[in-house]
């Protein structure tokens, strides 16, 4: 059974872009939706890339911003000025 | 010449490593006394990685606006009478049940976590800790803050700290956390960093608060959603500090397997309260206790656990048995508070037909078979004017301290015992899980205040039940008892235009 | 195990909050009716040790379960008895200790052709 790397949000609209952007650069990605907050689910790695969020935002994006939005998680963290990988890999 | 802006990774290694020193007029042994005899060994602190990389500014800037968002739902909430927009006035008591039982374990934690950043000898996790150490208390105080709008209209909320020290069922978050304390801080972070934020809280934070979602309490959801933002930073904690300890020394090994397996039973049997708020406190329903285990213990934990097999890491003992009684607690902790309702902080109610229905499709192999018939005959009894109360005190299990009214593994019908004799006395379990953490540390947990030998041993304000509830600041006949009948009730109705409803309804 | 404490005098330090006697001159009983889970778990009771079987029977137990449909029928010479873990024929003229009973002793009984609520085990 694969590994699921899972990262919860918020189900609002600082949240949006986060998603979108998840779902555009991890096509294999699995949302559940529940009433304030969406879970999505990744085999193995999710990644979130700030230039992807950017892009749907329209604006700057620290990915540390991601501490507003953020409800809950899996995987092994890491996290630097350009991306937030979830991974199970090593 | 234009100073670069420094990187995350930079910045973060600055904070936790070129502010630390070692002692020179104390010896570090005496400066960090706590550290040592719990038998973990630790080679190297500067191995220690924060993934999330978060320095000081950063942290007081994300709360600082977590905060002001949340202060601003709350003032809404309050200014537009929020509480008349939740689903059904039952809805309150998962609230008073939340504030009494587990708001002050954020208080337990902020203090712990305070201790334990003292007594890390390494900078990493002594900064972590203490930024938990805020959270906590913040989370504390939002809730108290939050939930103060409800005490202006509902009853069972108002001595919600003074209950928690005293009241029979919330010795068992108490003792819990109490238990995680008194241990050392290594222990402190496997127990609460690993076992409860990293497993078990998914389970506490998620459906729960999906679930105020859909129950129209805007302010719990903001709470809870606020509160669980920094718990993915706890969860990050949690699991760096078990490869942290599992990478440094060999031996840490057996130590680690022994908590995680202790911590996870601890915890399993704590959420007990979240799994029965979730399948019969709830009147809009998100998803079962049961949907809930399988997505975030054996979903997540699976994942989890799989990944910590290459530091020699089993799955935590008895997580099989704790799965298959993910079919029957939620049903037997309703029970316990209906036969015990009239020394209860709020009300209870047997589901109606629509939630027995709901019920039988969630649980297919055991609702209709087991319980369904229990909560028919009750309602029958009622009918009669004959409703049940258990007027005698129940046998409390010895380390989780929670009536023992959990069957066998296998066989739903028979309540499950355990005992041990130690020292000349005999002590008894509602389980192999809670004998197993009793035998291992006897000396511990013979020292447990037992609410119900407590009474008995006349420390609880006197012999008769007005006594203990009076000594709980239990306010007889409003806090207590069935939702039918009750204030709570007749302010609901009276804000819907409805009539009360009938008592044997 | 011991535990594991920093004082190593920790286990002479500590206050066993149970002992017999912090409970004036009682001791604990548990009483469990077996096939009968209406009552959520087994229930307590101080007791003095020199009561008589009979009386725990007649003045505790009958009472305490009489809420439930299935008590009325309860044959008291047909109930099977186990005290701590030991299956037993308890005298009832005899005290709670001449019948072997302890602090903290566990007594579950069986009702034969009565398990509860339509044999539901409620």
């Amino acid at each position: 059974m694969a590994q699921i790397a899972s990262i919860t949000l918020y189900q609002n609209d600082e949240a949006r872009p986060v998603m979108e952007a998840i779902l555009q650069d991890n096509p294999t990605a699995r949302v559940l939706n529940m009433p304030g907050a969406v879970k999505i689910d990744v085999d193995d790695e999710l990644v979130i890339n700030r230039a992807t969020v950017e892009e749907k935002l329209g604006s700057e994006w620290d990915p540390q911003q991601i501490h507003m939005v953020l409800i809950s998680m899996a995987g092994n963290l890491d996290e630097d000025d350009d991306r937030i990988t979830l991974s199970w890999k090593h | 010449m234009a100073v670069k802006k420094m990187g995350l990774k930079q910045k973060y290694a600055h904070l936790t490593r070129g502010l630390d020193w070692e002692t020179s007029y104390q010896k570090m042994d005496d400066v960090f006394p706590y550290d040592q005899f719990e038998g973990i060994k630790i080679t190297d602190w500067s191995k220690w990685e924060d993934p999330f990389r978060l320095t000081m500014d950063a942290y007081w800037k994300f709360q600082a606006e977590k905060e002001r968002k949340l202060y601003a739902v709350i003032d809404a909430f309050a200014q537009n009478n929020g509480q008349l927009n939740v689903s059904d006035a039952r809805y309150i008591n998962v609230l008073k049940l939340f504030l009494t039982g587990v708001s002050p374990l954020e208080y337990q934690a902020h203090r712990g976590f305070a201790f334990t950043g003292r007594h890390m000898r390494g900078v990493g996790p002594r900064i972590a800790a203490q930024m938990q150490s805020l959270d906590e208390l913040r989370h504390f105080q939002t809730q108290a803050h939050t939930i103060s709008h409800y005490n202006k209209f509902f009853d069972g909320i108002a001595e919600f700290q003074h209950m928690h020290d005293r009241v029979w069922y919330l010795s068992v978050p108490k003792s819990f956390f109490d238990d995680a304390r008194a241990a050392g801080p290594f222990e402190f972070m496997i127990a609460i960093g690993f076992a409860f934020e990293y497993v078990l809280t998914n389970l506490l934070f998620v459906p729960f608060m999906s679930g105020a979602a859909y129950n129209g309490d805007m302010s719990t959801v903001t709470f809870g959603f606020s509160a669980q933002s920094d718990e993915s930073r706890h969860m990050t904690l949690g699991i760096e500090v078990i490869k942290f300890l599992l990478e440094q020394h060999p031996d840490n090994l057996p130590i680690v397997q022994k908590w995680v397996d202790k911590w996870f039973w601890r915890g399993f049997k704590v959420l007990g309260l979240v799994a029965m708020m979730m399948d019969y406190m709830l009147p809009k329903k998100v998803m079962s206790w049961k949907e809930a285990w399988e997505i975030y213990f054996t979903e997540a934990g699976g994942s989890l656990f799989t990944d910590l097999e290459r530091y020699g890491l089993k799955v935590p003992k008895y997580a099989d048995v704790a799965t298959e009684m993910a079919e029957h607690i939620s049903h037997q902790n309703w029970a316990v508070f209906y036969q015990y309702t009239h020394a209860a902080a709020f009300h209870t109610w047997t589901p109606d037909k629509e939630h027995l229905d709901w019920l039988s499709e969630k649980y297919p192999n055991t609702f209709d078979k087991y319980y369904r018939p229990r909560w028919e005959m009750w309602a029958k009894m009622d009918e009669e004017g004959k409703r049940f109360y258990n007027m005698a005190l129940p046998q409390l299990c010895q380390t989780c301290q929670i009536p023992m009214a959990y069957t066998e593994p296998g066989d739903p019908t028979q309540i499950a015992f355990r005992c041990t004799e130690w020292n000349g006395e005999m002590y008894h379990f509602c389980s192999d899980g809670c004998k197993d953490i009793f035998d291992d540390e006897p000396e511990k947990y013979a020292q447990s205040w037992l609410p119900v030998h407590q009474i008995f041993q006349g420390n609880c304000g006197g012999p008769t039940v007005p006594d203990v509830l009076n000594w709980y600041r239990l306010n007889v006949g409003a806090d207590n008892m069935d939702y039918v009948g009750s204030p709570d009730e007749q302010v609901w109705n009276s804000w819907k235009g409805k009539a009360p409803a009938e008592a044997a309804e | 195990m011991p535990v594991i404490a920093l004082d190593k005098d920790y286990a002479k330090k500590v206050e066993f909050r149970d002992n017999v006697n912090n409970f004036h001159g009682n001791q604990l009983t548990y009483v469990h009716w077996e096939e009968h889970n209406m009552f959520c778990s087994a229930i307590a009771f101080p007791l003095p040790p020199a009561m008589p079987f009979g009386a725990l029977v007649s003045e505790v137990i009958a009472p305490h379960y009489a809420a439930h449909p299935d008590a009325a029928k309860i044959d008291w010479s047909k109930v099977e008895w186990m005290i701590d873990g030991k299956k037993v024929t308890p005298d009832f003229d005899k005290s709670l200790a001449e019948n072997g009973m302890k602090h903290k002793s566990l007594v579950r009984f069986w009702t034969p052709g009565l398990n509860g609520y339509k044999g539901t085990y409620s």
